[in-house]
């Protein structure tokens, strides 16, 4: 094995390189290479498109429609996050459809979920200027357990005068995570994340129809009764913080939660061989969460239960006396 | 896949419905069981698909509610079992469609129209005041496809033997407390009501009236007999396309300029040509027969008058586009349709008239007939595609268009049956003589709803260009003498046109220029007495609760619209009126231009509409 | 493999191959983001066989699931490989080209008819042919296994078996074909590429190799013993013949971890001096004389680790250990200060770097690079060297370079613990998702997924012994007895039960095991004992059922073991100022 010499990388096949495809954007000339997104034409000329439900590592759904730009020739407006580039397209991103159209998601969003953990949402909002209250007042949430015995094809309808919500109760039925679906916007990325797009697990699925559409198990059966293997991966990919771990659930409720003091350090899992990286989120010296590198070619920003969650030990044994310690392999 | 089973049991009842719908299912590809040593590739989709039992999910869901009313837990387990399908994603899609329970419920329910064409009759309120025999149930319904028989309602039983029994022109609740008293009395079915009903084809008997293509046939032919639809010229057509070949026949109907009658009004022949020129094999051929499109009973009576005109031209549409499998996706409500298709279908195989050698011929061809379960949305063909393949009746986003990847991910001719039975005079005739009829652009005949506040309901044929005044002459004009107020032409998804529109030349170019759309064939009229404001509050829920929630701008934009109608019609409005119809039309703007699919993108038109020209406001 | 102890092949050609085999793991659960690869691929239509005794929920993903009888791993290589031989599907030009023995192999495979493998290893003759079949058609294979090969006596040779089969039909040393040893722990990789084994100096370089030893000793100023060490079974053995009388433990557990826990305890007991370096006070810590706490790598310190494809990563310290605890290089570094040796500045990059200029396959990866590439496969000659996606290309190369890998003479012997009347059932150990090895680190944290120890027994078997699911019984083993709760799980086969390891503390599995070893690798054979299972009289079972006590028999510690000192508790802190 060793050697003095110094051995040319070993052949990795490599795709030939991809035909390229010119088209116009906001009257700018663009190529990318063929198999590219509208979206990814935008980028490449710097043109800021927001999105909600969109994410580099799954498949894209173009559900949101905050994305959507103009195209010429096309009677609707069309989904920047997953329309295929093709040779002459003439798109445009700021026509005054684009941003009604943008601005009118913003509002039916913000008048329905509560997007206040978003990021994005309040710079989106301000800048298409989206005013979700024009729609009426908030309804009231609905009961614990009433949106997931909604019958496809009816509806209750809310108090007159109001805008109907999908408020309800958050979902706390285990200690790793809560469901706070009072914030969900229905992009499916949990259901992408825990399906085939990483874990493959199946646990949750979009259940029901229309507006009364949600996140659910079969049958509503709370988490450890389902499928869940408890990766969190769908915490990692939710956009707006209806997933959430429940220890910063409950810093949260007790006023605990300081982003402002969060740092983050990148490391490698402690358990298995595969090498996962780990984002360490650490608050007042303390790890307070755990998330991957959507970049990072070993998990793609997905880890499972022992990654996510597995390093409360750390933390605990300063109280309490540990027992073992690591073994063989 | 390692799937994690439901805790729950099935009930003997639940396990039999399943097992025996499995074994009956001749020619589907059953794998074995998820305990064997194999198994993984066949689940896990992709390219498998196909071949894997996903797409069984859904006509052994409609075994399970028809054998025991409702979907439990331990019978959703079971068909996860036996399918190797994840239980959230069965729940997921079980709970997508309005004719699966997935509560208890008694087993004789009443599915009770209270859509646009019934709700005049205030049946379901006057129902909801009505005590009920022990062991039923009835639930207010969208539209049924009986508007010219309105107003009517579904009833359904549970059980070994299940019963379906539409009831229309029904005159009081009393009837229907009737029939369900007398469906959970007996197990062997009710007497239908006797009473008589209109003709099914008002203008055969009509001197004047213009000639019938696609309705010929119709109440005079043997709905169940083979040999009495061949003797009143069935399967000329098919003869005909055999003897011209598959690039023949895309030719003449090419030529015929047959523009598709689903409401996109595609030429047929440039589909079918995409269609038998793709490389990729196998490839699919669906009817698209789940016609909910309120006001619309066009394709219900076809199919339930005429069943083997449709499996023809699906047998030519197949051969001519390389298809040797065919899907008929009918409507969940249309209980007597696919009764007729299936027996026809049993006919046509028996005699040879499909399978895998056509006449001898070499040619091969099935059809599967797939029951909807409730929801207007799988009449947009690529949620009609997720539909069939197992999955919650989602539109897909194009492109890709279905003739490149439709079901199954393979290329798909995707017509609704009335563009179908059209072919068969198109071959029959020629295509020379087929594209005489009508206008240039919109080349032969218009099956047209007639409904509402007419004399004569039911449906018509007439060539493309009649006058819209003319058509409502030919039902009889306005019943009662009372004054016409507005059409709805088109359905929930088109648009309202007021008496100074009689002039509106009905053909795709004519409505194109007026900025209306024949779409479905709808023409349901509305007198001086119709309640228009509730109507268009009934259309907006019907959208809202026909949403398949998966887009933004129809999830909540269908919302947001039902309650802008129902603070209009209560005079309580937010801010100023203006500003309440300008959110509206911004409302309609993002999910005209913004949604996915059709739905989203039409859900407004027909309210706009009637805004638009104030027909509301003369209320 | 063929030199320095590593996987030849990456994640990402996982993605990219036509065809995985998982023998001996679990991949689903116990490498769960490996397994994702896997999925990525089968999702693309590769084809995925596993081996192994159970059918776990990898097995569940795979086109077919082979279950083998525990221990006959060598018999169905070998019967694999006679019938690609008898089918004409050996890759005779990469066998001519690059390999050595191959007309020995062929005699010692050639007894080895599907008919006596189906009888050896209770796989059914047609899924044996179908995987042959399909593994030497396969444009690409991926060959990979874990502890399920290796934990047996004689794990090393089931390691060459595989590697045979690798050879047989070239799928190694080129994209998209490989094997894949799935490495359990975070940094087992890493030890080895240290040269913490007995036979190796950092870089896998060969410590007999006087010039390799004339490096190491210029370099670090001292005199290299040019022979092998022991391995952790021959120090036991060693120990039990009193030639090894101090032991210093760093980050290990053996006292739980071990097989055969009586003995261990007792060996570990009877040292005249035990340290042990840890971030927990274990129980192996409870027998020592020294305790010095140290710190989480993974969190608490800076290094690097390795992984199971060859990557070196950076670990980064983001919180502060607990007070008193200290850095593994600090504890080392101040040892060698206390023992004469003035290291300087403990520093976890400086050690790095003194490694980057003795190993050549470390040479190119600074601290900088690891930091910006994200990781680095080894081997990575140069700082202008990307790191190798995967090993052995040299072997396809004409004229070929370095030596030809050689086929190994491996024979089938079955487990050392025999199955007999008195002990009728086949045990054998693993890990479940949400859990660890001995549950030390996992313990930490509340999973909902979590349920105790159980012995999980095939259906067959609970009927036949008369037990029913949540029923303590007594499980015994020719070295010691547990008690513990059934369960009952369809996808095990008569005549097979299973446990864990990760509830000593609760259920000491390590009672039951043997402690028969591999004499190449020194691993314990966890995943073959013999044992049998025995209701226990009613009031046992009632009593049992309330008791909170671990269970097991073990003889009772010896008043004479100390407590480790309070000062140096972990936790405590005060003994390092």
């Amino acid at each position: 094995m060793a050697t003095s010499t110094v051995p040319a990388p070993p052949p990795v096949p490599v795709a030939p390189p991809a035909r390229r495809v010119g088209l116009s954007v906001d009257g700018q000339a663009v190529k990318v290479p063929e198999g590219s997104t509208i979206l990814d034409a935008c980028s490449a000329l710097g043109i800021d498109t927001p999105t909600l439900c969109f994410l580099p590592t799954l498949t894209p759904v173009n559900v949101c429609r905050v994305c959507v730009v103009e195209l010429e020739g096309s009677r609707a407006l069309v989904p920047a996050c997953s329309r295929k580039v093709e040779e002459g397209m003439v798109v445009r991103t700021d026509s005054r459809r684009v941003r009604l159209s943008r601005k009118m998601v913003l509002e039916l969003l913000g008048s329905s979920v509560d997007m206040s953990l978003s990021p994005e949402f309040a710079s989106y909002a301000a800048r298409y200027g989206a005013d979700p209250g024009r729609h009426g007042p908030m309804a009231p949430p609905a009961p614990a357990g009433e949106r997931d015995r909604a019958h496809a094809g009816h509806h209750r309808p809310s108090p007159p005068g109001t805008a109907a919500t999908v408020g309800q109760p958050v979902k706390v039925d285990n200690d790793l995570y809560v469901r706070d679906y009072a914030r969900c916007i229905l992009c499916y990325k949990c259901v992408e994340a825990c399906g085939v797009d990483a874990q493959n697990t199946f646990a949750i699925a979009v259940a029901g129809r229309g507006f009364e559409a949600r996140i659910a198990t079969e049958f509503d059966v709370a988490l450890p009764g389902s499928a869940c293997v408890y990766c969190g991966n769908c915490i990692g990919v939710c956009p707006t913080g209806a997933l959430m771990f429940k220890s910063e659930h409950d810093m949260r409720e007790r006023g605990e939660w300081h982003e402002e003091r969060h740092s983050t350090t990148d490391t490698i899992c402690p358990y298995c061989g595969v090498g996962c990286t780990l984002t360490l989120h650490v608050q007042d010296g303390d790890i307070v969460k755990v998330t991957s590198p959507l970049e990072g070619d070993v998990t793609s920003g997905h880890l499972c239960i022992k990654g996510r969650f597995g390093w409360q030990f750390v933390q605990n044994r300063a109280e309490g006396e540990g027992r073992g310690a690591r073994d063989p392999d | 896949m390692d799937l994690k089973p439901v805790g729950a049991l099935a009930t003997r009842a639940e396990q039999e419905a399943v097992d025996d719908l499995l074994a009956s299912l001749e020619g589907a590809v059953l794998e074995r069981d998820g305990d064997g040593v194999h198994g993984g590739h066949g689940a896990r989709g992709g390219l498998a698909a196909a071949s894997s039992r996903r797409h069984l999910l859904l006509p052994v869901l409609h075994a399970v509610q028809s054998r025991v009313g409702w979907i439990s837990e331990g019978a959703l387990g079971y068909v996860c079992r036996r399918l190797h399908i994840p239980p959230a994603e069965a729940y997921g899609m079980a709970s997508f469609y309005a004719l699966f329970d997935l509560e208890p419920r008694p087993p004789v329910v009443a599915h009770v129209c209270d859509d646009i064409a019934c709700m005049g009759s205030a049946l379901s309120a006057s129902l909801a005041g009505s005590p009920l025999p022990d062991g039923t149930a009835w639930v207010p319904s969208p539209c049924l496809g009986q508007c010219d028989r309105a107003p009517a309602a579904l009833v359904l039983r549970a059980g070994r033997h299940p019963m379906e029994r539409a009831l229309t022109g029904l005159s009081s609740a009393g009837e229907v407390v009737e029939t369900l008293a007398s469906a959970a009395g007996s197990a062997d079915g009710v007497a239908p009501a006797g009473r008589s009903l209109p003709p099914l084809v008002p203008q055969r008997d009509q001197p004047g009236a213009p000639e019938l293509l696609l309705l010929e046939r119709v109440g005079r032919v043997d709905p169940t007999s083979l040999d009495d639809y061949r003797a009143h010229g069935g399967y000329q057509a098919l003869r005909r396309a055999l003897a011209l070949g598959p690039e023949g026949v895309i030719r003449e109907v090419t030529e015929s300029g047959l523009l598709g009658r689903g409401g996109a009004a595609f030429p047929t022949g440039r589909k079918w040509e995409a269609v038998a020129r793709a490389p990729e094999r196998p490839h699919y051929l669906v009817c698209n027969a789940d016609e909910s499109e309120p006001g619309t009973f066009k394709d219900r009576v076809l199919m339930e008058h005429d069943p083997f005109a449709v499996i023809e031209a699906m047998t030519i549409a197949a051969l001519a586009t390389g298809c040797e499998k065919g899907y008929l996706y009918v409507r969940g409500e249309y209980p007597l349709a696919a009764a007729r298709l299936e027996s026809a279908l049993e006919e046509l195989r028996r005699h040879g008239f499909l399978g895998e050698d056509i006449w001898g011929r070499g040619a091969r061809f099935d059809v599967e007939v797939r029951r909807g379960a409730g929801a207007y949305i799988c009449g947009e063909e690529t949620a009609l595609f997720n539909s069939l393949e197992g999955y919650r009746g989602e539109p897909r986003n194009k492109p890709p268009f279905p003739v490149r990847s439709g079901l199954f991910g393979r290329p798909t001719v995707v017509n609704n049956v009335e563009t179908l039975v059209n072919v068969l005079p198109i071959l029959s005739g020629g295509a020379a003589w087929y594209s005489g009829l009508g206008t240039p652009q919109s080349t032969g005949t218009r099956l047209l709803c007639l409904s509402g506040a007419v004399a004569r309901p039911g449906l018509y044929e007439v060539p493309h260009g009649m006058r819209l005044g003319d058509v409502v002459e030919l039902a009889g004009g306005v019943a009662g003498g009372r004054r016409l107020r507005a059409v709805l032409l088109g359905g929930a998804a088109g648009a309202f046109v007021g008496p100074s529109e009689l002039d509106l030349e009905l053909s795709f170019e004519g409505t194109r220029a007026a900025g209306v759309t024949l779409g479905s064939g709808v023409v349901m009229v509305f007198d001086e007495t119709a309640d228009l404001g509730a109507v268009l509050a009934r259309i907006a829920r019907f959208f809202r609760d026909e949403s398949c929630g998966q887009c933004v701008p129809c999830r909540v934009g269908t919302v947001r619209q039902e309650e802008l109608l129902q603070r209009l019609m209560a005079g309580r409005s937010l801010g100023s009126p203006e500003e309440e119809l300008q959110l509206l039309s911004e409302v309609a703007a993002v999910m005209r231009d913004a949604s996915i699919c059709g739905l989203g993108q039409t859900a407004a038109s027909a309210i706009t509409s009637a805004l638009e020209r104030r027909l509301w406001e003369a209320n | 493999m063929f030199g320095a102890g590593g996987g030849t092949t990456s994640y990402k050609e996982v993605e990219d191959t036509d065809l995985i085999i998982l023998w001996g793991s679990n991949a689903r659960e116990t490498h769960p983001i490996f397994f994702h690869h896997v999925l990525k691929a089968l999702h693309r239509g590769a084809r995925l066989y596993v081996v192994d005794p159970r059918r776990t929920s990898s097995a569940q993903w795979a086109d077919a699931w082979l279950g083998i009888d525990v221990g006959s791993d060598i018999a169905l290589a070998h019967t694999l490989a006679r019938e690609i031989v008898h089918a004409g599907l050996a890759n005779r030009r990469f066998v001519d080209h690059a390999t050595t023995g191959f007309d020995d192999y062929l005699g010692l495979i050639e007894p080895w008819t599907l008919e006596r493998g189906e009888a050896e290893t209770g796989v059914p003759a047609d899924l044996i042919k179908e995987l042959a079949h399909a593994y030497a058609r396969a444009d690409r294979a991926v060959l990979c296994w874990t502890l399920g090969i290796t934990e047996h006596h004689n794990g090393t040779d089931n390691v060459l078996a595989l590697i045979n089969l690798a050879l047989l039909t070239g799928h190694v040393g080129r994209y998209g074909s490989g094997l894949s040893p799935l490495r359990g722990q975070n940094n087992v990789q890493g030890g080895g590429d240290m040269g913490a084994i007995p036979n190796k100096l950092p870089g896998f370089q060969e410590i007999t190799d006087p010039a390799v030893r004339a490096k190491f000793e210029t370099a670090w100023g001292v005199t290299i013993p040019p022979e092998h060490g022991w391995h952790l079974s021959e120090m036991f053995e060693a120990m039990e013949r009193g030639e090894l009388t101090t032991a210093y433990c760093i980050g290990e557990n053996p006292a739980q971890s071990e097989a055969d826990t009586i003995r261990t305890e007792r060996l570990l007991q009877g040292l005249d001096l035990l340290v042990v370096q840890d971030i927990f006070l274990t129980r192996t810590g409870r027998l020592a004389d020294v305790v010095l706490p140290a710190t989480a790598a993974w969190c608490e310190a800076e290094g690097t680790v390795t992984s199971s494809e060859r990557r070196v990563q950076r670990v980064r310290k983001a919180v502060d250990p607990p007070p008193g605890a200290r850095d593994d290089i600090e504890i080392i570094y101040e040892l060698a200060r206390r023992l004469g040796h003035d290291w300087g500045e403990p520093s976890a990059e400086a050690a790095w770097d003194e490694l980057r200029s003795l190993s050549p396959m470390h040479a190119g990866m600074s601290y900088a690079r690891l930091e910006a590439m994200g990781g680095i496969p080894w081997p990575c000659w140069s700082e202008d060297h990307p790191g190798e996606l995967y090993l052995h290309s040299r072997l396809w190369e004409d004229p070929r370079r370095g030596r030809p890998a050689p086929f190994s003479m491996v024979e089938h012997e079955p487990p050392v613990d025999v199955l007999d009347e008195r002990f009728p059932i086949r045990l054998t150990t693993g890990r479940r998702l949400d859990s660890y090895n001995t549950g030390v680190q996992t313990g930490g944290y509340s999973s909902p997924m979590r349920r105790g120890e159980t012995i999980d027994l095939a259906p067959e078997d609970a009927l036949r012994y008369g037990v029913g699911p949540g029923e303590r019984v007594l499980v015994s083993s020719r070295r010691g007895q547990v008690e513990v709760p059934v369960r009952v799980d369809p996808s095990l086969r008569p005549g097979l039960a299973f446990m864990t390891l990760h509830f000593q503390d609760d259920v000491r599995t390590n009672f039951l095991t043997i402690d028969a070893t591999d004499p190449k690798a020194g691993t314990a054979e966890f995943k073959a004992t013999a044992i049998r299972v025995d209701k226990l009289p009613a009031p046992a079972r009632a009593e049992a059922a309330g008791e909170k006590e671990p269970h097991g028999t073990a003889p009772p510690r010896p008043a004479s073991v100390p407590e480790p000192a309070a000062a140096v508790a972990p936790g405590r802190g005060g003994s390092w100022t």
